[in-house]
């Protein structure tokens, strides 16, 4: 599965999200969105599943045009993995996870179904939540719960709207682990919107640093997290180390006076 | 290595079987409510001035199906066919209706409040009613038609709001129950002031029919109910998976491929229709809309493929019980059912979301 973003915009009413933001995504690769509050990372997200619609541009899969696509077609192969999801009324994790199966039946989930369910839980190690309410277990459990239902789906892609935000270190850790292992495993691609610079320096083949809806830098890690970009991108004097072979940021100070682009 | 696959497999069986015992309990909720109307349709037909036993019932009502058969006490068909069971017949339909249709309002509005009531459905039949009544103006010819068909045309016209506010404001959930109780004060207010100005038996009516009966019913009536639930309700048990998939927010439902917008407006008017056609027919019945599905939900949890049958049939059986009670409470006075609903129902359901350990919602 190849993803292509051409040119694509957005905004609402007047104020513009996104302008002119082009990417393109390889099998089995992990593509990080950083950038600071409001540069419309997860706006982007949002626009290649069509929850939002761009304005201009266009979204190919494997040379298919997404706006021609139903949205069921989408999200056979599109799965979306959003910051956190609250059910308005009581249901199992296993109940949840089965909605992953939606854009590939109707009506009635089969026996096959029911071992698709058991198989991503198996494979995330949360089948002891099966029958827990999901508005009732923790924060990381719930984040592995929607990356479950997302898998649920069989996406070529995964989308993945910070997926680490709320969570402790070792939370942080194992969620970014279990994305890197299933990219791997199921030759899969994933892009994700994140705030943390060094997780995605640690999980990401790839970065794209987006500033005000444009992007301001991309490639690998060491060519996107510069202390010139960060200075520029994010307004922070900040030292770039290397730790086992990749760049880590070590945030400074904000910069007082940056041209009037003080955020 | 083998033992730890043999874990796995363990404890990927213990799931699985945890996931089929919990169908099989709502499976065995629904048959149990099942069973429990039909008991109840029986014991509520054998009581009244003219006293017949529960098995004397169910004899009179397959003598019409299976004549010769069994055997059937004098007067039994005159009272059962044409008296009682017309009343009863009323109360299921309208406890399955008002259920279902409160169930499915909360589903897409992702509101525990969501309701016929809420959604302005029965201030819209009380001004139609009161219109007919006092006024005399509406639509439809004689009197009791009249009466029906202006309940009905009003009581959707709070909805054809919130539908078009929905279809060409994109109005959220949230603007939606705020538009549905904008207009249940609307509605109110212009009810109110009909009966301001309206002489003393007029007022008398529409006050009564505002209660809520099963007694107004005729057979005639359970053909339009009838076909109407007929209709609708499958079509809402076919939309019940992508109910649930919408209750995880608008994005995420849309990125299963759920077209968000669509299906709440569909559901929405499916869901209305069934609400207005028993209000029409019936009053205002309160309580059952809001407070059935809530009760089945803490019983089997939130899965709408389950709780929309479960929470009507529940709903049917409620109805019908509160319909006992409201005949032989004061008997041989007859209490308008509503009345009882809202005054049994309520300490029933501030029972049940004390005594809940966990939070529901």
């Amino acid at each position: 599965m190849k993803l292509k973003v051409m040119d694509v915009e957005f905004g609402y009413a007047s104020t513009p999200i996104l302008r002119g933001v082009n990417l393109e995504l390889a099998r089995s690769e992990v593509l990080s969105i950083v950038g600071p509050n409001g540069a419309g990372k997860s706006t982007l997200i949002r626009c290649i599943n069509r929850i939002l619609n761009p304005q201009k541009g266009c979204i190919q899969l494997d040379g298919s045009d997404i706006f021609q696509m139903t949205r069921m077609q989408i999200a056979r192969q599109l799965g979306y993995i959003p910051q956190s999801d609250h059910q308005s009324f009581p249901a199992t994790v296993f109940d949840v996870v089965l909605m992953g199966r939606r854009p590939h039946i109707g009506w009635r989930s089969g026996r096959r179904d029911k071992e698709k369910v058991l198989d991503v839980l198996q494979m995330l190690n949360i089948e002891q939540l099966a029958m827990r309410d999901v508005n009732e277990i923790s924060g990381g459990q719930r984040q592995k719960v929607l990356i479950a239902r997302a898998l649920a789906q069989e996406p070529d892609v995964l989308l993945l709207d910070e997926p680490t935000s709320n969570l402790d270190i070792r939370h942080q850790l194992e969620v970014m682990d279990a994305i890197r292992t299933l990219v791997a495993e199921k030759n899969i691609s994933a892009i994700m919107a994140i705030h943390d610079l060094n997780l995605g320096s640690r999980y990401s083949d790839r970065m794209i640093m987006l500033k005000k809806g444009v992007i301001a830098a991309a490639g690998s890690p060491f060519s996107v997290l510069t202390e010139d970009n960060i200075k520029q991108v994010y307004g922070v004097d900040a030292a770039v180390k290397e730790e086992d072979g990749l760049p880590y940021v070590v945030p400074k100070s904000p910069i007082k006076h940056n041209g009037g682009k003080q955020l | 290595m083998i033992e730890e696959n043999a874990d796995a497999a363990a404890k990927r069986q213990e799931a699985l079987d945890e996931y089929e015992s919990f169908i099989g309990r709502k499976i065995f909720f629904i048959s149990f409510f099942i069973l429990l109307t039909v008991l109840l349709c029986g014991i509520s037909i054998s009581l009244g001035p003219l006293k017949f036993s529960i098995l004397e019932v169910y004899a009179t009502i397959f003598d019409r199906f299976f004549p010769n058969f069994f055997s059937v006490p004098d007067l039994a068909p005159i009272v059962v066919w044409n008296v009682r069971l017309t009343r009863v017949v009323m109360g299921v339909l309208a406890g399955i209706g008002l259920a279902v249709a409160g169930a499915s309002m909360q589903g897409i509005l992702r509101n525990p409040l969501a309701s016929p009531f809420t959604l302005g459905i029965s201030a819209g039949a009380g001004l139609g009613a009161a219109l007919a009544i006092i006024a005399g103006v509406g639509i439809g010819g004689s009197s009791g038609l009249l009466l029906v068909a202006n309940a009905f045309i009003f009581s959707l016209i709070p909805s054809f709001v919130i539908v078009g506010l929905a279809r060409f404001k994109r109005a959220t959930p949230e603007t939606m129950i705020l538009a549905g109780i904008a207009m249940t004060y609307i509605f109110s207010a212009v009810s109110s002031l009909l009966h301001y100005f309206s002489d003393a038996d007029a007022l008398k009516d529409v006050v009564v029919w505002l209660m809520g009966d099963l007694g107004k019913a005729t057979w005639g009536d359970f053909y339009t109910v009838g076909i109407v639930l007929a209709i609708c309700i499958p079509l809402l048990i076919w939309k019940s998976w992508d109910l649930n998939v919408m209750g995880g927010g608008d994005e995420a439902a849309k990125s299963l491929g759920i077209n968000v917008e669509q299906t709440r407006i569909f559901i929405m008017i499916v869901a209305s229709l069934i609400a207005a056609v028993i209000v029409c027919f019936t009053g205002m019945i309160g309580f059952i809309g809001l407070v059935a599905p809530h009760i089945t939900r803490i019983c089997i949890g939130g899965d709408n493929r389950f709780v929309i049958p479960a929470s009507g049939l529940f709903g049917a059986a409620f109805l019908v019980a509160a319909d006992i009670i409201a005949r032989e409470a004061m008997s041989p006075l007859i209490i308008p059912v509503g009345i009882v609903t809202s005054c049994v129902g309520g300490p029933l359901f501030l029972y049940l979301i004390a005594r809940k350990k966990k939070d529901y919602w």
